[in-house]
């Protein structure tokens, strides 16, 4: 081991013995209630470091100075989905997600990335998310990519597969995007078509506003069939989830703040979201910022009023709804089953749709192996949870393949593709099966 | 320390890839479910079969490494926590169910197989095994047949220990035994597969293990009685006893498990009640609706505050939602949960849970109780602070206090967790010294070198106890 490597881990052990709450850490009883929730703890056969439990003892152990912050520490945290199923089953009520993120955070800053990596992660995470702008220009990209014909040429010459790992598959299975004069033009207020019956804000994303903006619409148009009238603040900005699961707690805080702000102006019951993992993070805006005595209390009144589009659908009741006759499956979104604890109102919601049979797949609450950036970064591991994701989903017979998070979708669109089912399977938003639904029935009507 | 000659050779039996060493690898095989105990192996192995296991345990032997045999670690009594280094073994690679035999009803099954795994398996063929410990969703059979685990169906199934009926071991010089059969009379010899349950792998390493089965009980119906005091519910479970009905389950919790349950899950139990009983019956329709119907009588002959039959399946699961939860109720309010299993006959449950009040308040401590009501094993809990020394050691005398009444009142130090290093201390308080002699010389007779599992069962010193005479 090199000098300058050395040193590198004495930093981070004295940092993580800085950084880390040593109270939550000491909070895990071991009693192993949580290895059977966590997939790479059953993904690896039972490597008791890939579970949480073990994770914790890792941190643990670094804090306490038994073991050093090594490679291989590093790449324990690294492989680990961030899914929290582990929370749910855990009696002391660990907050792992918490410690995770606060471990990755301080190894991040410790990290010395190769150029193209530091160049790559500054674009990403300071250049492109938080920039409402630049989203669209990039989707605009896409759309001209799609659009043009260059993708089918692109396709049809396997100039994809030039692209590493996964990216070629992910290419094929992106959305069409929209164009780029549709992105610019969003409403920032949408009329309920009866009378009120609640008034929400929209928290429209940043991915789901210009890649997945079809999403929104639907999900503008159903509210306004439900009887909500919906208010989309203009200066929102993304919500910091991919930040703050890849160690950027501080571009997270900074997100968080602006949107708190843009939300605060506006006089809403809640603040819908339709992206579990978006959600999952704006319901903890409210620990995000509990040290800064400027915003915590004002995070945790945006917290508060966070809800997922399928518990207020539920909740204010939908219009008939109607589809071709079809066997329904639903993926859960981890983080919003296991954060916002949603997961009875999707299925309830899925089983009123006439002409739905919904059959549950064994597991649905498992990850998919999506888990943010983790399909690019820990390839062999997602694709491995993925394919048996696929052979669960598959034993159901189910035509339609219900998620209700971005990436969790682009994910089960790469199952499908990779388990050969493209003509038999499809992979869709619950907003955009539900607007469906809504139409169809109106049509028939 | 491993020498680099030993490394050499386990890896050649198992392969470089089932040998591990890393940091990482040590670290999380170094603890157990107990609260304060950690220490770090010499190496992690994963044997492919028994007669990888074999091999590792000669080279052991020749080399006096310890050799610490562990399940998933969710004991409760630092037994698999490797105090004197040495290597861990892990069953990952040896968890196959190997037969189900419906004719003879028994299963068999490797040592790493999940509990819980077996018994859907089980049950899916109508077929039942009883023993369900609260762990059963992540721990092994090999580890609760080591530990003598218990469970909730104690009362009137029995436990572990009653369903286990042949065994491979490996004993410490390498030699492959088998005990047992499948068999329900077998009297050649000493019972070996008796001697191996509970034995907390210091006398060799289970490499396969067939269980005992029972065809699974047609109905169940569930329970929940409310109490004013501890004496009335104490009564009711006597008498329930002694109208001839052997509930399947018969849980307690006494007056501040109940507020911390409530304060945590708000599922409405009033916090001013003194106890709750749940009792399961199951079996036959016309037995459970029966035995049910008798018992809620009794629970209010004994003055229950008030008795809810569950009408559903799903009613019946809410109620056990209540017992279920006071762990994870407890385990919330301070950072370091010792969940405790000190055992008493059951018409002495309600002088041993007033004792444990007195003792707590005597001592300062926060204790909370719950338990088997029907088999006399209490869990008193202690929510406290391991850095808290000061109280720590409170905590201490205040268990020592509790086993020293346990056993007072005919109990015993533990019911279902096991000695390990947790009780060892307090072995002799049981057994006498004459006893722990008599252990100790079988120890010696199996395992000369004592690389088994060293330090667990068997303390380097007793506690010196005021009363000696049982």
């Amino acid at each position: 081991m090199s000098a300058a490597n050395d040193k590198r881990q004495q930093e981070l052990a004295i940092d993580m013995k800085q950084g880390m709450d040593y109270d939550e850490l000491i909070n895990c009883m071991r009693c192993g209630f949580c290895l059977p929730a966590c997939p790479t703890y059953r993904e690896s056969g039972g490597n008791e470091a890939a579970s949480p439990r073990g994770r914790i003892a890792l941190m643990k152990a670094v804090v306490d100075g038994i073991m050093e912050p090594d490679e291989d520490f590093e790449k324990q945290l690294s492989q680990c989905l961030g899914c929290r199923a582990c929370e749910p089953a855990c009696p002391s009520g660990m907050k792992y997600g918490f410690l995770l993120e606060d471990a990755r955070d301080i190894i991040q800053k410790k990290k010395k990335h190769s150029l193209p990596v530091k160049m790559l992660r500054n674009v990403v995470f300071n250049e492109l998310f938080p920039k409402p702008n630049r989203m669209r220009m990039v989707s605009s990209l896409l759309w001209f990519y799609q659009s043009t014909g260059i993708q089918k040429i692109a396709q049809a010459t396997h100039l994809t597969k030039i692209a590493p790992g996964n990216l070629s598959a992910m290419e094929r299975v992106l959305p069409k995007v929209p164009s780029p004069s549709k992105m610019k033009n969003r409403p920032s207020h949408v009329a309920s078509e009866g009378v009120a019956k609640k008034k929400v804000a929209f928290f429209s994303g940043c991915l789901m506003d210009t890649m997945f903006m079809d999403t929104n619409d639907s999900t503008l148009y159903i509210l306004s069939k439900s009887n909500c009238e919906i208010v989309i603040p203009k200066k929102q900005n993304c919500c910091g989830a991919l930040h703050a699961h890849s160690g950027e707690k501080d571009g997270a805080k900074q997100l968080a703040k602006e949107n708190i702000l843009a939300f605060e102006k506006v006089e809403a019951e809640y603040i819908i979201s339709n992206a579990g993992g978006c959600g999952a993070l704006l319901v903890d805006y409210g620990h995000l910022l509990k040290d800064d005595p400027e915003w915590a209390d004002r995070a945790k009144a945006f917290s508060a009023k966070v809800k997922d589009i399928s518990e207020v659908l539920y909740e204010v009741g939908m219009p008939k709804m109607r589809l071709e006759p079809q066997t329904v499956t639903y993926q859960d979104s981890c983080h919003l089953r296991n954060v916002m604890g949603t997961f009875s109102a999707p299925r309830k919601l899925l089983q009123s749709i006439e002409g739905v049979t919904f059959t549950e797949m064994k597991d649905a609450d498992r990850c998919c192996g999506s888990a943010g950036v983790y399909n690019i970064i820990e390839q062999e591991m997602s694709m491995q949870i993925l394919d048996v994701k696929m052979k669960d989903a598959k034993a159901t017979k189910a035509r339609t393949l219900v998620t209700a998070n971005p990436g969790c979708l682009l994910q089960m669109k790469l199952g499908i593709e990779r388990a050969g089912l493209q003509k038999d399977v499809r992979g869709i938003h619950i907003v955009d099966l539900l607007a469906e639904a809504v139409r169809y029935a109106e049509g028939q009507a | 320390m491993i020498s680099q000659d030993a490394k050499k050779k386990l890896q050649a039996i198992v392969g470089e890839e089932n040998y591990l060493d890393s940091k990482q690898s040590l670290v999380a095989y170094s603890y157990d479910a107990t609260p304060n105990y950690q220490a770090l192996p010499d190496a992690v192995i994963k044997p492919r079969n028994t007669q990888d296991v074999s091999e590792i345990v000669k080279v052991c032997n020749e080399y006096k490494i310890p050799i610490v045999p562990r399940g998933n670690a969710t004991n409760l009594c630092a037994g698999t926590c490797p105090l004197e280094g040495g290597i861990v073994m892990i069953f990952t690679l040896m968890n196959q169910l190997l037969e189900l035999d419906e004719e003879n009803l028994t299963v068999t099954v490797q040592p790493g197989l999940i509990t819980l795994d077996m018994i859907n398996a089980v049950e899916a063929k109508g077929l039942f095994y009883p023993p369900d410990p609260s762990s059963m969703k992540i721990s092994t059979i090999a580890g609760n047949i080591n530990e003598g685990s218990g469970g909730l169906r104690g009362l009137k199934y029995g436990v572990t220990r009653d369903y286990v009926i042949a065994l491979e071991v490996v004993l410490p010089n390498g030699n492959i035994i088998r005990t047992g059969g499948k068999l329900a009379k077998d009297v050649a010899g000493y019972d070996f597969t008796r001697l191996m349950v509970g034995s907390e792998g210091t006398l060799g390493v289970i490499t396969e293990a067939t269980l005992k089965l029972i065809p699974k009980p047609e109905t169940k119906k569930t329970m929940l009685a409310l109490y004013d005091s501890l004496e009335a519910a104490g009564r009711t479970v006597s008498k329930i006893i002694a109208n001839k009905i052997i509930p399947t389950t018969l849980e307690f919790l006494d007056q501040p498990t109940i507020r911390v349950v409530e304060d945590f899950a708000k599922i409405g139990l009033p916090t001013d009640v003194g106890a709750v009983l749940l009792i399961e019956q199951d079996g036959p329709l016309e037995v459970v609706e029966r035995d049910i119907k008798r018992m809620a009588e009794i629970c209010q002959e004994e003055n229950a505050l008030s008795v809810q039959i569950a009408q559903t399946d799903e009613e019946g699961t809410a109620l056990t939602t209540a017992r279920r939860s006071a762990l994870s109720a407890l385990a919330r309010l301070k950072p370091t949960t010792i969940l405790e299993d000190a055992t008493v006959p059951r018409s002495k449950i309600a002088e041993m849970v007033r004792e444990i009040e007195v003792i707590a308040k005597r001592n300062n401590v926060q204790i909370c109780t719950f338990g088997h009501a029907g088999d006399g094993n209490l869990h008193p809990t202690c929510m406290t602070d391991a850095r808290d020394k000061e109280e720590m050691h409170r905590v201490e005398i205040a268990f020592e206090e509790i086993f020293e009444k346990a056993i007072q009142l005919g109990g015993t130090i533990t019911g279902e967790h096991g000695v390990g290093v947790m009780k060892s201390p307090y072995l002799a308080w049981k057994l006498g010294e004459e006893g722990v002699e008599a252990m100790k010389t079988l120890k010696m007779a199996f395992d000369p070198n004592n690389i088994m599992n060293p330090g667990k069962m068997f303390a380097k010193e007793s506690r010196k106890r005021v009363v000696v005479n049982r």
